[in-house]
């Protein structure tokens, strides 16, 4: 591989280029963060922001309790968020463990949902604590059930004692398996990376190694993606555009619930990494609750008064 | 991949309707509005609207609120404990929080900054100066000041138009809460939001003749100055009308606080992060317009990284929003004036005729109004006029170092010094940098942040005295270190 002429797969060649990042000053991440979260998204630009946030919804159920049943209902909500508008786009994807992603494909075939991705979180999602050999049959699996979509975790105890090469080892082997059978997720999470300057660090790590999208948060660590970590990676998918001309995708994870949320992260976008990233093929927004506070959001816009939620289908 | 969209921001306007504008102002004096004279009109600079019509305060005005104001010292306020003084500004500042939006329309209308800035800078600093100060009121003895300190008596007090209500606040707050009466007259172009303070003083039921209001132009300025009933002058506005101050009370027994002119220089060392320092560089020159005294209008960059940031700030400039102050998403309002746009032109037009490559973010300006694009100067030298004289608009002069000697000469090198910034990752060349520099503020891996326990002023031509915090107090009392 050729890691875009960055790196040559070396831990000295590794080590020298994320070295020569430029840090984060955390006081000017947030206070940038939060001016771009004045913006006021009215009218004509929210409908347009509401309908863009939901084809990009990943829409996840990442629980012990899944069933093939919940699974199946999660894919029609996909397919149709609201039954009542055919004017309201598909999801981007759904996102299951591995073990549900046949049970998705085949039910997303068969009610007219070829178009909607399943993506599998894999290599021993969320913590990422297992050998190798397993990661990579986990990954396997999934692929080999149908997965469009590899959500991977990064080994954070890898990354933090500073093993970065580790980390960008297991990211090509799984970037390998996947092929062009699937596009590769990577997640960091950023909860447990803390800092500003580690973001920045593993963002550039992945987008070396081959991810297609770097993503905030399994979903199961607070905080998750929180709008100055979205920031940070969105400067970084931004930069490696000028160093590489490839554009690589934004996923944030976790604790975005609402419209307001929603709207919040399109401005990051927006603003960041440029108008060229709005669009599902280069933004995700993984969640659950928040699919039908968009449809609240869009169906107020329509009637001018927000329903009660019993209008909108729980799954 | 699907064609790129653009995300276009529907315009937010906030609601004008929040505010009444009056056809004609007159004065506040002795704690009530009484009719001018002579008259002057106020326009919104962002439409070219008249808002209201100012008065114009000539010698027997200003007589008047000098006696209301000494009156009121000498038999109420001169009088009253400091936990009064402080309870009346506790109550000022609280009416200013609930009337806060109104204030804030009311500024972006008159002085044309964005409504977000007004909303979420102006307004919420000046009720910070009133609500601090309020708490000093009592403690005046435990300020490290003496015990034996005495209010000056009647403070004239004369401020600009870039931020009129937040430097009515500087003003006021620190006077009245030492125990001193006020005459203050706002910038001719900006009063309205002075005359509605006058009204939250009404509201406060603050005694009559503590705060009085006089409007005017550099004639009713003048007369403030000269006025022999005035023991204390604190002004704020340009080095020249400063140095005309200080020359005329030179001779008189009145004390004086003068925050005057900057040409401010923001260092970006090479270990600087990056995308903070593009924003802190934003934010030191395009906050306000670069209507700022302290404003970052001197980039100096380390040579090895000027290509890379260049790039990076020339594209984060193309985003800012340049248009109707009353929107909420815009970054960059109006220019105040006229005069003050023709000024930016002519000194721009300067760069241009001494050989400087200049660049404008491409944006396209209301037809009607006051507007300049946001610039910025390259290939220029300490030898231009744009690195040496204060532009006061959103013009960036960009100078370029080898060491970090080489930046810290070039930053001192300039007849003024009221702020610096300075961006780097390593402790101890911030600390070092800290220490090379002379100005008054300096910040460090931020820009233009303001706070009322902050001292604030200048080295050299940037001014006399300190204005917030322990030491602003100290510059409306007697009896502090040499006098």
């Amino acid at each position: 591989m050729s890691f875009y002429g960055l790196v040559d797969g070396s831990q000295a060649s590794l080590k020298k280029y994320l070295a020569a990042l430029s840090g984060v000053d955390q006081t000017g991440a947030d206070a940038r963060a939060a001016m771009l979260a004045t913006r006021s998204i009215k009218i004509t630009s929210k409908r347009w922001a509401i309908d863009t946030a939901i084809s990009m919804v990943d829409l996840t159920t990442l629980e012990g309790a899944d069933t093939p049943g919940k699974v199946q209902a999660l894919c029609a909500k996909a397919v149709r968020p609201d039954p009542t508008d055919s004017s309201v786009p598909s999801v981007g994807a759904v996102c299951v463990y591995n073990d549900m992603v046949a049970v998705a494909r085949k039910h997303l075939d068969l009610i007219g949902g070829a178009h909607v991705g399943v993506a599998a979180v894999s290599t021993a999602f969320p913590s990422g604590r297992a050998s190798m050999p397993v990661k990579i049959q986990d990954t396997q699996d999934a692929l080999d059930a149908g997965a469009s979509e590899i959500d991977m975790v990064i080994d954070r105890g890898a990354f933090l004692s500073g093993d970065y090469i580790g980390v960008f080892n297991e990211i090509v082997q799984i970037r390998e398996l996947c092929g062009s059978r699937a596009h590769l997720k990577v997640i960091f999470e950023t909860g447990e990376l803390v800092t500003y300057d580690n973001v920045r660090k593993a963002s550039f790590l992945a987008m070396a190694a081959g991810a297609d999208f770097i993503k905030t948060s399994t979903g199961k660590v607070a905080p998750a993606a929180t709008a100055p970590v979205v920031l940070v990676m969105l400067e970084a998918v931004r930069d490696f555009y000028q160093m590489t001309q490839t554009r690589i995708g934004v996923k944030p994870a976790g604790g975005i619930r609402n419209t307001k949320d929603a709207i919040k992260q399109l401005v990051l976008v927006n603003e960041t990494a440029g108008p060229e990233w709005l669009t599902p093929a280069l933004f995700r927004i993984g969640a659950s609750a928040l699919l039908n506070d968009l449809l609240m959001q869009r169906m107020k816009l329509d009637d001018g008064y927000y329903a009660s939620p019993q209008y909108v289908t729980i799954d | 991949m699907e064609t790129p969209v653009s995300f276009d921001y529907a315009p937010a306007p906030e609601s004008r309707s929040l505010v009444s504008i009056k056809p004609k102002y007159g004065h506040f004096i002795g704690g009530k509005f009484v009719a001018g004279s002579k008259h002057f009109p106020t326009i919104n600079p962002a439409t070219e609207e008249v808002l209201s019509q100012i008065a114009l305060a000539g010698k027997a005005d200003v007589d008047a609120a000098v006696k209301a104001a000494r009156k009121a010292y000498t038999s109420t306020w001169s009088k009253m404990s400091g936990k009064e003084r402080g309870k009346y500004l506790f109550r000022i500042a609280r009416i200013m929080q609930e009337r806060a939006r109104e204030f804030a329309v009311l500024e972006t209308l008159d002085n044309g900054k964005p409504i977000r800035e007004s909303r979420d800078v102006d307004v919420p600093l000046a009720a910070a100066h009133f609500f601090y100060h309020a708490g000093w009121a009592d403690k005046l003895e435990f300020a490290g000041l003496g015990t034996s300190t005495k209010p000056h008596g009647v403070a004239g007090q004369i401020i600009p138009w870039n931020f009129p209500l937040l430097m009515l606040a500087w003003k006021v707050a620190p006077a009245l809460a030492t125990g001193n009466t006020v005459v203050l007259k706002p910038a001719e172009s900006t009063s309205l939001t002075a005359l509605l303070f006058a009204e939250v003083c009404q509201l406060a039921e603050l005694p009559a003749g503590v705060v009085n209001i006089v409007t005017g132009d550099g004639s009713t300025g003048a007369l403030i100055v000269n006025h022999p009933g005035i023991d204390k002058i604190a002004f704020t506005g340009s080095t020249e009308v400063g140095k005309i101050i200080a020359r005329a009370i030179a001779p008189t027994h009145k004390s004086v606080t003068l925050e005057l002119g900057g040409k401010a220089a923001n260092i970006i060392f090479e270990d600087a992060a990056i995308d903070e320092a593009i924003e802190g560089i934003v934010d030191g020159i395009f906050f306000n317009q670069g209507h700022v005294c302290c404003a970052g209008s001197r980039l100096i960059l380390q040579e090895n990284i000027a290509d890379e940031v260049l790039t990076k700030l020339k594209k984060r400039m193309a985003q800012i929003r340049v248009g109707d102050p009353m929107d909420k998403n815009t970054d960059l309002g109006a220019i105040n004036s006229k005069e003050q746009l023709l000024k930016i032109r002519e000194l721009s037009a300067s760069g241009d005729a001494e050989g400087a490559q200049r660049w404008s973010a491409p944006c396209d300006l209301p037809a009607k109004g006051y507007w300049f694009a946001p610039t910025i100067f390259t290939g220029v030298t300490q030898s231009h006029r744009i690195v040496r004289e204060e532009i006061f608009g959103p013009v960036l002069s960009v100078l370029t170092f080898r060491t970090p000697r080489e930046a810290i000469d070039k930053a001192n090198n300039t007849p003024f010094g009221l702020s610096a910034g300075i961006w780097s990752e390593k402790g101890s060349r911030i600390l070092w940098a800290s220490q090379q520099l002379r100005a008054g503020v300096i910040w460090a891996n931020t820009f233009n942040k303001f706070d009322p326990t902050s001292p604030f002023g200048g080295y050299k031509e940037s001014g006399w005295g300190r204005e917030g915090g322990r030491h602003g107090l100290s510059a409306y009392l007697k009896g502090v270190g040499h006098e």
